[in-house]
């Protein structure tokens, strides 16, 4: 079923010119959309030696190194390019100069010299696990995880709900002035975030909410996007149904959280998965009221690995690999409606 | 046990006065039916008087007190909607039960009253389904049981049968005078439809324009319609009406004369016009005679034989369309001429204003 979809040609048996195009335009749009995140995902298992290579390899490689009797330490394997020993491998011993004493290991007895342009490192394929273990023993990767959860998870709940109980206002009942409130809550969209920062940040600062996770979510949840999103799906909730709930003795309460909210879910999932994204990936505004390292969210953590002297590019890739999957978990449990409430907000 | 009472109701919109101060008691286990044209205000009454709708003007008591206040969750009144207005994320159960959890019904107390309900509409083996997986009817029947689940003291009907075909509707109708007759509650019911409010009525109200034409039983208004809107509105199908002249005037009847110059007799009480008076003239389909040897001679322009009753649609020499019904099937064929007579006991008269004349001999004709 599945193949006979995926294997469908235009021409009848033969590759079409248009299955051609179709192909290579797919395949393109894969490799130009995973690509990077699969350089990052790989990359995260490299060391950080492997990293500075050039030129850069695809795969995490380690040098393979070998147990040889009579040393302590495993010794890096070589392969021999050139001399008499040419096509040998052979485990290193120390360099000196530009000559490297070597040893075979199946003969552990003799001494080898061999210059050092004759021979290449062997590698082989090893996830460097390292980058991840250092993250959670060295690097309090855990109080950042928890942090950034904490704010995605509150503010999302609060978005909802106030964005919601706004929406179902302005969509259901009929007051003076709806229309100015719902023009001048879009228009708030037209305002740039970076000129609302300083007043915002006064706000918060004199509210005794700077290095504290509130500080975040709080300007953060109500959005005129969410408000906008969930009050076109309201309207299309027929208002027999609320007057039927009215007159099932339903409080104006009632109505909204037994009938509206959960007919609104499809709309609500896509508000939740806005949410989620923004502020899981919100850098600025954190940066702006988190100063304290404890208070540091993901994003604002994965820049502090990034020092003014040195970077520690393995640190960031891993934690960058563990950042995108709660993420993209949550996108992939969700995504099914955000078509189904986009497409369903729009019309009406 | 509810008597309604509505004394001078108004309701404005914004610069448009929907309803104009209506007065009308409905007894207590009365079944009454709003009816008229769309956008006469019928729904709109209704809706007042659930509560959904506010109240501009006058005053609206339910057994005595005064409710106008009242949102319509406190007025005790349950309503079955034209859409159904079924919740579609629960399940028929839940839809049911919702209106009692709200008033915190026990549980238990819940379950038996819905159970009871169910197995009144026979829609026990529906009760896990959501509305989405139910036929119209089925649904139809679902919005009844979660109005008569809360024991309401005066059900409110706002056009329940328009969403249904044709069959579903006679059935339902018939369900619902059933209801009516086993609950003994007082109904409220709104319907465009005229068949449905003679069928189904105690009283019937007419409507239009926002202002009450006639009250009274279906009979009443077929016999003796107050004006000439409720003549043409009430039977179907719909009334003949005819320009006249008042030609003379006796005692029991007065004597009219046709364009054409032919006079015939109308028993009506005189009272209120005058020889030379302009009248119209009504007579509904079913009380004409048609033959060959007495009346106005009209050309049958079309024919509809039921089998069980005929309609002749004919135009007389001026063009004024003339409509037949006979029980039974005809002879007659289309584009034959024929004579139509208008029998005295049957004929309406109007005045210029559309009020009606008496009628003094109601079932002597035919």
């Amino acid at each position: 079923m599945v193949w006979s979809f995926i294997s469908r040609t235009r021409g009848r048996d033969r590759f079409d010119v248009t299955d051609w195009l179709t192909w290579g335009y797919l395949i393109f749009g894969i490799a130009l959309m995973f690509g990077p995140v699969l350089w990052v995902a790989m990359s995260s298992f490299k060391t950080e030696a492997a990293l500075s290579e050039y030129p850069p390899s695809f795969l995490p490689l380690a040098p393979q190194t070998a147990m040889v009797k009579g040393y302590d330490k495993p010794l890096p394997l070589y392969e021999i390019t050139g001399g008499e020993h040419k096509g040998e491998v052979l485990a290193q011993i120390r360099r000196i100069g530009l000559n490297a004493q070597m040893v075979d290991p199946q003969n552990p007895g003799e001494r080898i010299n061999v210059k050092i342009g004759d021979r290449t490192p062997k590698r082989e394929f090893a996830m460097a696990w390292g980058n991840y273990t250092k993250l959670f023993q060295r690097f309090d990767f855990m109080r950042y995880f928890w942090n950034s959860v904490f704010i995605t998870v509150v503010a999302t709940i609060i978005t909802v709900i106030f964005n919601s109980m706004a929406a179902f206002a302005l969509a259901k009942y009929k007051f003076r002035g709806r229309t100015t409130v719902f023009v001048l809550i879009i228009a708030t969209l037209m305002i740039p975030p970076t000129i609302n920062l300083v007043p915002i940040y006064l706000v918060v600062n004199e509210l005794g909410l700077v290095n504290t996770p509130w500080g975040v979510i709080w300007p953060a949840v109500a959005t005129p996007t969410g408000v906008f999103l969930l009050r076109q799906y309201m309207l299309t909730i027929p208002d027999d149904l609320l007057d039927a709930a009215r007159m099932d003795h339903a409080s104006e309460w009632r109505v909204y959280w037994r009938i509206v909210l959960p007919l609104a879910a499809p709309a609500i999932a896509v508000l939740v998965i806005f949410s989620v994204m923004w502020r899981w990936n919100e850098f600025l505004w954190p940066l702006i009221v988190l100063t304290r390292s404890e208070e540091f969210t993901l994003q604002l953590a994965l820049n502090a690995f990034q020092g003014d002297l040195q970077t520690s590019w393995s640190g960031i890739l891993a934690m960058t690999v563990l950042t995108l999957l709660p993420i993209t978990i949550v996108f992939a449990l969700l995504q099914k409606n955000i078509t189904a409430g986009i497409a369903q907000s729009g019309v009406k | 046990m509810a008597v309604v009472e509505l004394q001078n109701l108004v309701k404005d919109y914004a610069g448009f006065r929907a309803i104009h101060g209506v007065d009308l008691t409905i007894d207590d286990g009365e079944f009454c039916v709003f009816v008229g044209p769309s956008g006469c205000g019928k729904s709109t009454l209704l809706r007042m008087i659930a509560g959904l709708e506010s109240i501009t003007g006058g005053e609206l008591r339910i057994d005595g007190t005064r409710v106008n206040e009242q949102r319509a969750a406190e007025r005790g009144l349950a309503m079955v909607f034209q859409t159904y207005a079924l919740y579609p994320h629960m399940t028929v159960r839940e839809n049911l039960a919702f209106g009692l959890e709200n008033i915190k019904t026990p549980k238990d107390e819940i379950k038996k009253r819905v159970d009871d309900a169910a197995r009144m509409l026979q829609i026990e083996e529906h009760l896990t389904r959501r509305p989405k997986q139910l036929s119209g009817g089925q649904r139809q029947r679902v919005a009844i049981g979660r109005a008569v689940v809360r024991e309401p003291k005066v059900f409110l009907f706002d056009e329940p049968l328009s969403n249904l075909d044709a069959e579903l509707r006679v059935v339902m109708r018939g369900e619902i005078s059933q209801l009516h007759r086993r609950l003994g509650n007082t109904m409220i019911y709104v319907t465009h439809d005229q068949v449905e409010a003679m069928t189904m009525a105690d009283k019937i109200v007419v409507l239009k324009a926002g202002l009450i034409q006639q009250v009274g039983s279906p009979l009443d208004l077929y016999n003796r319609p107050a004006n000439q809107f409720v003549a043409g509105f009430i039977g179907s199908p719909r009334m003949n009406f005819m320009q006249m002249t008042v030609a003379e005037i006796r005692n029991d009847a007065i004597l009219l004369k046709d364009d054409e110059g032919r006079s015939f007799e109308a028993a009506v009480s005189p009272e209120g016009v005058a020889a030379g008076d302009t009248v119209t003239v009504g007579v509904r389909p079913e009380h004409l005679e048609i033959g060959t040897e007495r009346g106005r001679p009209v050309t049958v322009e079309t024919i509809e034989q039921l089998g069980g009753e005929s309609y002749l649609y004919c135009q007389d020499q001026s063009g004024r369309p003339i409509t037949v019904h006979l029980s039974g099937q005809t002879r007659i064929k289309a584009g034959e001429e024929a004579k139509v007579f208008l029998p005295a006991e049957a004929v309406h008269v109007f005045k210029e204003d559309g009020a009606a004349l008496e009628r003094l001999r109601i079932g002597e004709a035919a």
